[in-house]
């Protein structure tokens, strides 16, 4: 007998549903290896029904791999078939294309059985440090050379680990205990959450997620609909060039809100790069529909139903749709611009809610360490792969400044210096915020932030960049003034790209300055306690203080005055 | 009469200022309003009254031991003292730039809590250690003379002094201090390698920012207290409760107030701790709901689970990352915004979303008819007939059904197509499933199944509640110990003298230095030990020692605990045998091939425990009397019950109530769902158990 359910009912186990996932994502965070996952939160986790609609996915995560992974399962029941699927299965993939859009993420996927039968899929994913080829960069002109590619497949089939998959995976990366730890890390974390799926469905008496499955998928695609109804139904464009590779890319989005969806067309947008900053459509949708939904629907959960009516278009091999082979290892370069040209459309649709440009993508780098080859190094000196993640200023909102150097529209963490330095022989020696980076405005964008890095004594290194707005600035708002700029140098004038594999030598430090949000509004509307406010943090100079907002010689004065009587204003 | 002991526990908190006097076993206890200008006035009118009570003079009082919240106050509040910040050249903005990311990742106008010290208020010396210890810039004294003159002009009264890797290698940190302590005599120095001398520097300089920032206050405010208590003729000993649990001195607790951040609800872990072991309970998960938030957490043999860091004064409805990271031992425990004041509201999604935002006193609930218009918990709890509305808080206040009914109608019937009771039942629901949402994450974070805990509640909201989450969480066993109301202050009379030393160090277990974690341990153990001595010169001091160890690569340790044994004579192969069992017991199974190392090392000292006499349960049961009769919702029935009513004090040892039934006491009503029975046992704790 199947069990009636309460209005009630379902909404407690919906809430269970959220915090099952929860409890998913969090025993990732406490299993995995990768810095990536473990400090800074580079994953998502989900669970799905039995047609691979997912109906809850974890807070903990971000956009890029939320979104992507919510349509993986459907390619996971197509390929394995259903005929196939048993208890005890888990299955694996880091296909771009049907994963989330780069080697260097794993995807893994549970079946869930109550009493023998199917009812259900947990997903994670998480994005490993290593996955061989050329390494984590931008320098392969295919995918072929990003590393080993994993098909969907079985990873372990009616709880048999398949150990020949293992052997090929362990020959073929750099790191293969921390892949196998990661590997293992994902499975126990879907093992957690269908664990806790089968008590609430003891709980509730439940045969199967179907009913639950539909209270939670009507109510998300009505609420969605309500949102979008309550738009104008209308057309716009939004345009933006960054700096690229090989040659500056502009990405083109027009936006068609209708009655039950909004399109995102970037037809015009650029075509592929020759290295490995090409993304594929399903990150850059993962994103698209991420600027939308936190603009207009920012509180309904994701799931199926509340994505979909967010829908996407491209045409093939424009760089937010590259097709296989492409190289698409910094596929998160261009997706991490997405919300921002998304946003340059929007804001001509509905007014006054989106915020100016900003850094855009993560400002990430790479370090490969080893020991000093001009000259004899000495006897402790060690070979390291040591990466971070680090952020540039968020653009201005129409009522408040940009976040400095804080992540946007990416959700990762930074990881701390003094952990970073214990992962191998480099030091980080500046770390601070970067004064005058943020765009003027009545609203000042968000500062970015200076770093140097170096090499401990007896050391050289590569560093694998991967910055963009060197040329391409984050652009203001409704009069807003651009955001500064990357910049990156050696500390002895040696001229370096934003992008690329580069060596830094025996005793020399790279100078990097990650670049700064963009204001919104017109400057001059800048409250003048604001103005002083900055001056006296050192947000911004008094050549600046003057200059953009016209601060008077006297407030400068006595701003300064203040510093030294130690103040606060 | 010679009175032996007679101990006083008060603790401060945001309403009320709870006095607990214990004589040679009997209890008295009163709780007085708060006096925010001069808290220790409060103490003072309180003492009084319990002295009153027991018919003693406050001379007679053998020890005071004392919890407040006035330290997590001041920076909830912001109430800190002109502090200045010196830290490594190129890291000025750590405690600004914090993780770099977004606590909510779907809110355009998100913005991130400022700093406790701005932007100006932080100066840089070039100075760099790594992360072996090594100096790699050694730190010029004439450097650290100009930016203290400048500190100096500017007129700051606490300095703190946070520098990279200090915590290996704290000589710089300790020269800043020299120069200080010549230039500035008068200022107030708080250091990093001392406050909290554990990597990652975010926690390290925010700690120590803290620690700065409460410094003058606290140190005043317990200069003020030890001043009055004399004048009234008090001699004895104060002493302070910590965030982990145990009791420091005052002259500890005024060097580093950040311990007493969280006091208050540490002493109602100790509470629950001291119930616990009366009845001989190894797992216990303690539900402490109050007016806005509830807090849960999982006490096991008898001992309150720790952690090393923790994050205070959350700034958007409580959410992780939204407050800044205090790193000091510290009782683990999860806090949300569930209370008895916590309103509700129907989402875009037209589900029932109840809290953190809270009716507070005023204008207090609907049932209040103080003007609140929108329903809160206390509401649905009247509604489902779990309140008499002619009995609350002992009668001191009359509530009105009528006006919560209207309430919940409004806010949640109206928009769900639900009639009162219906909205009562779901926004009961909505709270309950998020309480135990709360306790399930933080249980598989510590690897464990609630399904073997028994819960001990208190707080005036949690008996209302504790017998649904029960239910929930499969709990089978539930106490409410007599004198909830007052939990933590009792705690406090329950506590050790008690103190943990931490520090990272970093080491791989194929790289074993035997010697040198010898060594060590010895270390921390003789700064712990030294703490408690100062306390307890006479007593017997226990040792415990950990090691915080992972797989190498991963970022989340755990500890691992060492006998006195391990500790003194480390063994690699032991240690990982150790860890292999914990880590396989919390994620089902180990990684083999991988090197494993150990990143922090903790030794704590303590007084050994109260011995406690084990409760021998009630045997001969009675039926309790039942005094009335009222219809009450059981949500696991979803339906209305007619329930019995028993009074607390009216129930003798054996009594026996099943419900479904209501009990009530002034203050509190204990809800035994019809899946469960109540006894009464010897020591007075209500006593609910599953039935059949």
């Amino acid at each position: 007998m199947v069990k009636e359910h309460s209005n009630v009912a379902y909404q407690v186990m919906w809430n269970r549903l959220i915090s099952v996932v929860e409890e998913q994502a969090q025993a990732l965070v406490r299993t995995a290896f990768s810095t990536s996952v473990r400090e800074a939160g580079d994953l998502s986790a989900g669970v799905y029904d039995t047609h691979g609609r997912m109906l809850a996915q974890a807070i903990t995560g971000t956009p890029g791999h939320v979104n992507a992974m919510a349509d993986a399962v459907a390619h996971f029941i197509r390929r394995i078939g259903r005929q196939n699927i048993t208890q005890g299965d888990v299955y694996i993939t880091n296909d771009p294309w049907e994963g989330t859009g780069h080697l260097h993420d794993i995807t893994m996927v549970t079946p869930s059985f109550h009493n023998d039968v199917l009812v259900g899929f947990f997903a994670c994913t998480a994005h490993i440090v290593d996955i061989g080829g050329r390494g984590f960069g931008a320098d392969a002109a295919s995918v072929y050379e990003e590393g080993l590619y994993l098909p969907i497949m079985k990873f372990a089939d009616a709880g048999e680990v398949d150990q020949t998959l293992v052997r090929i995976i362990r020959g073929n990366v750099r790191e293969p205990d921390q892949l196998i730890g990661d590997i293992y890390a994902l499975t126990t974390c879907n093992e957690i959450g269908h664990r806790r799926l089968i008590d609430m469905m003891q709980e509730f008496e439940l045969e199967t997620l179907d009913g639950i499955a539909a209270f939670i998928l009507d109510n998300s695609r009505r609420a969605t609909l309500e949102r979008i109804a309550a738009l104008p139904r209308t057309q716009a464009s939004g345009e933006m060039t960054i700096d690229g590779f090989s040659a500056p890319i502009t990405l083109k989005v027009t936006l068609s809100i209708e009655a039950d969806r909004i399109l995102s067309d970037f037809a015009g947008t650029s075509g592929l790069d020759r290295k490995g900053i090409n993304c594929p459509l399903v990150y850059a949708k993962a994103y698209a529909c991420y600027a939308l939904k936190v603009a207009i629907a920012p509180e309904i959960p994701n799931n199926a139903a509340s994505l979909a009516p967010f829908e996407i278009a491209a045409p093939d091999n424009t760089i937010v749709n590259a097709l296989h082979p492409a190289p698409v290892a910094l596929r998160h370069i261009v997706g991490h611009f997405i919300p921002d040209v998304v946003f340059n459309a929007f804001d001509k649709i509905v007014p006054s809610l989106v915020p100016a440009e900003g850094a855009g993508c993560l400002c990430n780098f790479q370090v490969s360490l080893r020991p000093r080859m001009d000259a004899p190094a000495p006897a402790d000196a060690v070979r390291r792969e040591v990466l971070t993640f680090n952020s540039g200023g968020s653009g201005a909102r129409p009522e408040h400044d940009g976040l400095n150097a804080t992540a946007f529209p990416s959700g990762v963490m930074t990881m701390p210096v003094e952990a970073t330095e214990h992962a191998g022989p480099v030091i980080i020696w500046r770390k601070e915020l970067r004064p005058d980076s943020g765009g003027s405005g009545k609203q000042r964008g968000g500062l970015g932030q200076y770093m140097v890095v170096g090499a401990r004594e007896g050391h050289e290194f590569d560093i694998q960049a991967m910055f963009d707005r060197v040329d391409h600035p984050a652009q203001g708002r409704r009069g807003g003034g651009p955001g500064a700029p990357t910049t990156i140098a050696q500390d002895d004038g040696a001229k370096m790209y934003g992008k690329g594999k580069q060596l830094v030598t025996h005793g020399r430090k790279v100078m990097m300055a990650f670049p700064g949000g963009a204001g919104y509004g017109d400057p001059a509307e800048r409250p003048r306690e604001s103005v002083m406010r900055d001056l006296a943090r050192g947000y911004i100079s008094a050549q600046t203080a003057s200059e953009d907002y016209g601060l008077s010689s006297a407030d400068i004065a006595a701003v300064q005055k203040a510093i030294t009587k130690g103040e606060n204003i | 009469m010679q009175k032996t002991s007679v101990r006083l526990g008060v603790d401060i908190g945001g309403t009320f200022t709870d006095v607990v006097l214990e004589v040679d076993g009997a209890s008295f206890s009163t709780k007085v309003l708060t006096t925010y200008a001069a808290p220790e006035n409060a103490i003072i009118d309180g003492m009084h009254q319990v002295c009153t009570k027991a018919d003693i003079t406050p001379h007679a009082i053998t020890q005071i031991i004392h919890g407040t919240t006035l330290a997590t106050n001041a920076l909830i509040e912001r109430r800190g003292a002109k502090t200045a910040l010196i830290t490594t050249e190129g890291f000025r903005d750590v405690i600004e730039m914090r993780t770099e990311s977004r606590f909510e990742q779907y809110d355009l106008n998100l913005n991130l809590p400022e700093p406790l010290l701005a932007r100006q208020m932080r100066y840089t010396v070039a100075e760099r250690v790594d992360a072996r210890g090594d100096v790699l810039i050694p730190l010029k004294r004439s450097d650290v003379e100009a930016v203290v003159a400048q500190i100096k002009t500017a007129g700051f009264e606490s300095v703190a002094v946070g520098l990279m890797h200090s915590y290996l290698n704290p000589s710089h940190e300790q020269m800043v201090r020299d120069v200080l302590a010549e230039m500035m005599p008068d200022a107030m120095v708080s250091l990093s390698s001392e406050v909290s001398p554990q990597m990652r520097e975010y926690e390290r300089f925010n700690t120590v920012v803290a620690n700065a920032y409460i410094k003058p206050l606290m140190k005043s405010y317990l200069g003020r207290l030890e001043g009055r208590l004399k004048d009234e003729g008090v001699s004895c000993n104060i002493f302070l409760m910590h965030s982990g649990g145990g009791i420091i001195s005052i002259e500890s607790a005024a060097e580093f107030p950040v311990r007493l951040v969280e006091s208050g609800p540490a002493g109602g872990a100790v509470f629950a701790a001291h119930i616990a072991a009366r009845y001989g309970l190894d797992k216990v998960l303690s539900f402490d709901m109050g007016g806005t938030t509830a807090k849960i957490c999982l006490i096991k043999n008898q001992t309150p689970k720790t952690s090393r860091v923790f994050e205070v004064a959350r700034t958007y409805r409580f959410k992780k990352g939204s407050g800044m990271p205090i790193s000091i031992p510290v009782i683990d425990m999860v806090e949300i915004g569930a209370g008895g004041g916590s309103l509700a509201h129907v989402d875009a999604m037209r589900q029932i979303r109840v809290g953190p935002e809270s009716a507070g006193s005023e204008p207090g609930p609907a049932c209040y008819g103080r003007g609140g218009a929108k329903p809160a918990v206390t509401d649905a709890d009247l509604v489902l007939g779990k309140l008499d509305p002619d009995n609350f808080a002992g009668g001191s206040i009359q509530l009105n059904t009528t006006s919560s009914e209207g309430a919940l109608t409004a806010v949640l019937g109206d928009v769900l197509d639900m009639d009162a009771a219906t909205s009562a039942f779901g926004l009961a629901e909505v709270v309950d499933e998020n309480m135990a949402n709360a306790a399930r994450v933080h249980a598989v974070e510590n690897g464990e199944d609630l399904s073997e805990y028994t819960m001990i509640a208190f707080g005036g909201a949690a008996p209302l509640h504790a017998g649904r989450l029960c239910e929930k969480l499969g709990v089978d066993r539930l106490l409410v110990p007599p004198g909830a109301g007052v939990g933590s202050a009792i705690g406090f009379l329950r506590a050790p003298f008690s103190f943990e030393a931490n520090r990272s160090v970093y080491m791989r277990l194929s790289d074993f230095d035997a010697g040198k974690i010898k060594t060590l341990l010895g270390e921390l153990q003789s700064e712990a030990t030294g703490f408690v001595r100062n306390c307890a010169p006479d007593a017997t001091i226990l040792s415990e020692f950990k090691a915080y160890m992972r797989y190498a690569g991963q970022g989340w340790e755990i500890p691992i605990i060492l006998t006195a044994d391990q500790a003194a004579n480390p063994d690699a192969a032991t240690f990982e045998q150790l860890f292999a069992e914990d880590y396989a017991k919390l994620f089902g199974r180990t990684v083999e091939g991988l090197d494993i190392e150990i990143t922090v090392w903790s030794a704590n000292a303590t007084t050994p425990p109260e011995q406690v006499a084990k409760v021998a349960t009630a045997s001969n049961k009675t039926a309790a009397t039942i005094t009335a009769r009222r219809p009450m919702y059981d949500p696991a029935l979803a339906g209305f019950q007619d329930s019995a009513v028993v009074l607390r004090d009216g129930m003798s040892e054996g009594a026996e109530a099943q419900g479904p039934a209501i009990i009530t006491e002034d203050e509190t009503t204990i809800i035994i769902p019809t899946s469960r029975k109540a006894i009464r046992q010897p020591d007075g704790c209500i006593d609910v158990t599953a039935k059949g």
